[in-house]
């Protein structure tokens, strides 16, 4: 038995059945990246001055990722036009293109989770705090390259204009430290909200690319039997794809910039 | 495929890239904003999010072909904004009993 509606018009909808199923998916997207935004400004606005991070993620890195971003949804788009026009050849090119962004998107992401995770920040026994990235580790020293603050306040605006920005290597003996933490989402709420937002974010990107990796290859056996619902698909794929950007156009400045 | 088809799809990728564009300036010009200083934070974020709206609207009409959509479409959209309102609405409620010290 065929499934109803893949490529006719529904007579009471006016759309495919994918169509408004996809829509509706969106629909209860939004409802959970709002819900998790929302989480951002409470725990933002209930935080004490001076006391909310600035500056701690890299702006050109997630300016480059969100061009990144950007690119691959005209690519995605004009995967779909091509597919109209029956360039099936233009389609593979484009969708390829999709797919080598996203994964650019992921690999970039996981760099900046990387340098999270190698970010230490050290409580010394006399209450000084080193701050830096991890060198080397050994039996009885910690080496970073980082700096040395008193208070830990100056750890949180790392744009303002009296931030520490020299950073040295600095070897640490285990017996003076206190506690020693690394940038991870239990670090701080920012931190926290941080990894939720972009993790669940990277996780919808790979999803994505997984979808648009199978109707790039072997989902697109479909061209040469029923073209019209193969195009369908496409723009399906499509729209949760450009949903992911457009997701990111709100997290990278709220996230990198303010 | 037809030539008019063709035709009317050339128009469409035409206007995909002006689109593209102007979500690579919308970028920079986001980025840039977030190093001028405006008087106080409250603008800069203004700002911000102005031009995340614009480039998240460029994106859902355009791309997303909301601009030219079917009344279902429109109506699933109503109810996300009703209830997505609802949800902010609720966030800017609680302003009177915020959680405290919330940086830790």
């Amino acid at each position: 038995m065929d499934i109803p509606y893949t490529i006719e018009a529904r007579p009471d909808t006016g759309l495919y059945n994918a169509k408004v199923g996809i829509w509706l998916f969106l629909a209860s997207e939004v409802m959970l990246f709002g819900a998790l935004f929302s989480t951002y400004i409470l725990l933002r606005v209930g935080a004490p001055e001076g006391y909310w991070p600035h500056g701690w993620l890299n702006i050109p890195v997630g300016t480059v990722n969100t061009i990144v971003l950007i690119t691959s949804s005209i690519t995605t788009v004009m995967a779909w036009a091509s597919c109209k026009m029956n360039q099936f050849g233009r389609f593979k090119f484009f969708h390829a293109c999709t797919l080598c962004l996203a994964l650019t998107f992921v690999g970039i992401k996981s760099y900046e989770y990387h340098d999270k995770f190698i970010h230490y920040e050290i409580t010394l026994k006399d209450g000084t705090i080193a701050d830096g990235h991890l060198v080397k580790r050994t039996a009885d020293a910690v080496v970073i390259k980082g700096h040395y603050v008193k208070d830990r306040k100056e750890l949180f605006d790392l744009r303002a204009a009296n931030a520490p920005h020299e950073h040295t290597e600095l070897t640490i003996p285990k017996a003076q430290i206190a506690k020693m933490e690394n940038y991870g989402p239990w670090h701080s709420t920012y931190l926290a909200i941080y990894f939720t937002l972009t993790g669940l974010h990277a996780l919808h990107v790979i999803g994505g690319a997984i979808v648009i990796g199978f109707l790039w290859g072997p989902g697109s056996k479909l061209w040469r039997t029923d073209p019209e619902r193969f195009t369908n698909r496409i723009e399906i794929s499509g729209l949760f794809w450009h949903f992911v950007d457009l997701v990111w156009i709100f997290l990278f400045p709220v996230l990198y910039l303010l | 495929m037809s030539e008019q088809s063709a035709e009317h799809f050339s128009e469409h990728i035409r206007r995909y890239l002006y689109v593209f564009y102007a979500l690579l300036f919308g970028t920079v010009i986001t980025v840039a904003a977030s190093y001028i200083p405006f008087g106080n934070r409250e603008i800069n974020i203004a700002v911000a999010l102005f031009i995340a709206i614009c480039k998240a609207s460029l994106v859902a009409c355009y791309f997303m072909h909301l601009i030219s959509e079917r009344k279902m479409i429109y109506f699933i959209m109503a109810f996300t904004a009703f209830f997505f309102t609802g949800l902010m609405f609720l966030t800017l409620w609680s302003f009177g009993d915020l959680p405290r010290h919330t940086s830790h």
